[in-house]
C-alpha cells in the first residue's frame, strides 16, 4: 500500500518536472570548456549557478545538476539556432597608412571567408591605441582608426551597412603596460566578425 | 563611517554623472540593437503594435517583441557580441538595452513571457556583472558572464 503510494508520489513527480514544470534556469559551458555564472533571484532567495548543467527551478532556491538529454529535449531548437560566436582577427597596417603589412593579408583573407559562411553576416572594426596620452584622445584616435579601415573595407567592396567602426582606446591593451609607455602592438585594429 | 559613507556616495554619484555625460557612443533608441541571423518556420518581431516577419537579416530595435510559433525557431546577435536564441512557442520582449562600444558600459534587460530560450552574454556583461538579466514571471536572472538557459512553465 505503502509502496504503491510512494510510487504514485514519484511519477506524479516526474510528470510535474518532465511536462510543463515551473520555470527553469541552467548554467552551461562555454564553446571554449569554461562555465561562468548566473544568479537567479526569486522570492528574497538568491542561487548562483556556476558549474555546467547546475540548473534551479522557480520556487525551490536549491541547484541540482539537470541530465543533459532534459536539456536536449526542453531546450534543443533553441540551443541548435544560436549563431555562432563572433571571431576576431587582428591586422596590422603601415604607420599611418592604410596599407595592410605583407604578414595580415593572409588574415585578411580568412577575415572574408568566415564572413561568407555566415548569415547575415557583420564586420565590426574596433580601434586600439596604447597608454601614451590622454584617455580622451586616444577614444578619439582608435575611433579614427577604426573608421580609416571601416571605409577601406567599403571600398573593397563590402556592403557599408555591414561595417560598424568603434573605438575602444586604451582600456584593452595586447601588452599590458603603465600608463604612457609606447607599444605598437597595441596601436591596432581588431575586427570583429559575427 | 559616516565619512565612509558619504565618500562612497560621491563616488557614486561622479559614477553616475560619469555614465551621463559619456554617452556618446552610446546605441540611442532608434538605432538597431541586433539582428536575426537564423530564422525557421513562423517567426515574428512585434514593433509599435505592428507584426513583422522577422527572416534572417531583420534588425532588432530595444522594446521589439520576438514571437515564435508552434514549428518556429529563431537565433539573434546583439550589438555587445551577446546571442539569444528561441524555441518554438515562445515570447521574448527585449525591454531595455543600452550599449557604449568604447567603455563597454550597459545593460541588457529582456523578459521571456513564454516558452524557452538559449543565450550566451556579450561585452556587457563582462564590464558589468548583472547588467545583462532576463526576467521570468517568477523571478530574475543576473548574468555575470556564460552561456546559459532559461525555460518558462508553459500551457
Amino acid at each position: 500500500m505503502m509502496n504503491r503510494t510512494g510510487i504514485f508520489a514519484v511519477a506524479l513527480g516526474l510528470m510535474l518536472s518532465g511536462c510543463a514544470g515551473g520555470d527553469l534556469f541552467v548554467v552551461l559551458p562555454h564553446e571554449d570548456g569554461s562555465t561562468g555564472s548566473v544568479v537567479v533571484h526569486q522570492n528574497g532567495r538568491d542561487t548562483v549557478l556556476d558549474k555546467p548543467l547546475s540548473a534551479v527551478k522557480a520556487g525551490d532556491a536549491n541547484a541540482f545538476t539537470i541530465a543533459s538529454s532534459d536539456v536536449d529535449q526542453r531546450f534543443g531548437k533553441a540551443i541548435s539556432s544560436l549563431p555562432p560566436a563572433a571571431r576576431s582577427y587582428m591586422l596590422y597596417f603601415k604607420l599611418n597608412s592604410v596599407k595592410l603589412e605583407p604578414e595580415s593579408v593572409p588574415v585578411m583573407a580568412d577575415m572574408y571567408k568566415d564572413v561568407a559562411g555566415r548569415a547575415a553576416a557583420e564586420i565590426m572594426v574596433i580601434g586600439h591605441t596604447d597608454k601614451v596620452g590622454k584617455i580622451t584622445d586616444n577614444d578619439q584616435l582608435a575611433l579614427r582608426r577604426a573608421q580609416t579601415i571601416a571605409a577601406y573595407l567599403v571600398e573593397k567592396g563590402t556592403p557599408r551597412d555591414k561595417v560598424i567602426a568603434a573605438g575602444r582606446g586604451e582600456r584593452e591593451p595586447l601588452v599590458p603596460t603603465a600608463d604612457e609607455v609606447t607599444e605598437p602592438l597595441n596601436r591596432r585594429v581588431e575586427i570583429s566578425v559575427r | 563611517m559616516t565619512l565612509r559613507r558619504n565618500k562612497t556616495g560621491l563616488l557614486a554619484l561622479a559614477f553616475v554623472l560619469g555614465l551621463l555625460m559619456s554617452n556618446l557612443p552610446d546605441a540611442f533608441a532608434a538605432d538597431p540593437i541586433g539582428l536575426v541571423k537564423s530564422s525557421s518556420g513562423e517567426v515574428n518581431v512585434e514593433r509599435a503594435g505592428q507584426k513583422i516577419a522577422a527572416d534572417v537579416g531583420t534588425k532588432l530595435f530595444q522594446s521589439d517583441v520576438v514571437i515564435t510559433g508552434s514549428d518556429g525557431a529563431v537565433g539573434m546577435t546583439f550589438i555587445d557580441n551577446s546571442r539569444l536564441s528561441l524555441n518554438p512557442n515562445s515570447n521574448l520582449a527585449l525591454e531595455s538595452f543600452r550599449f557604449n562600444t568604447t567603455t563597454h558600459d550597459g545593460e541588457f534587460i529582456s523578459s521571456l513571457r513564454k516558452g524557452a530560450l538559449a543565450a550566451v552574454s556579450g561585452k556587457i556583461a563582462k564590464a558589468t556583472p548583472e547588467a545583462m538579466k532576463v526576467r521570468t514571471p517568477s523571478a530574475v536572472l543576473g548574468v555575470r558572464g556564460t552561456k546559459f538557459l532559461v525555460s518558462v512553465a508553459g500551457q
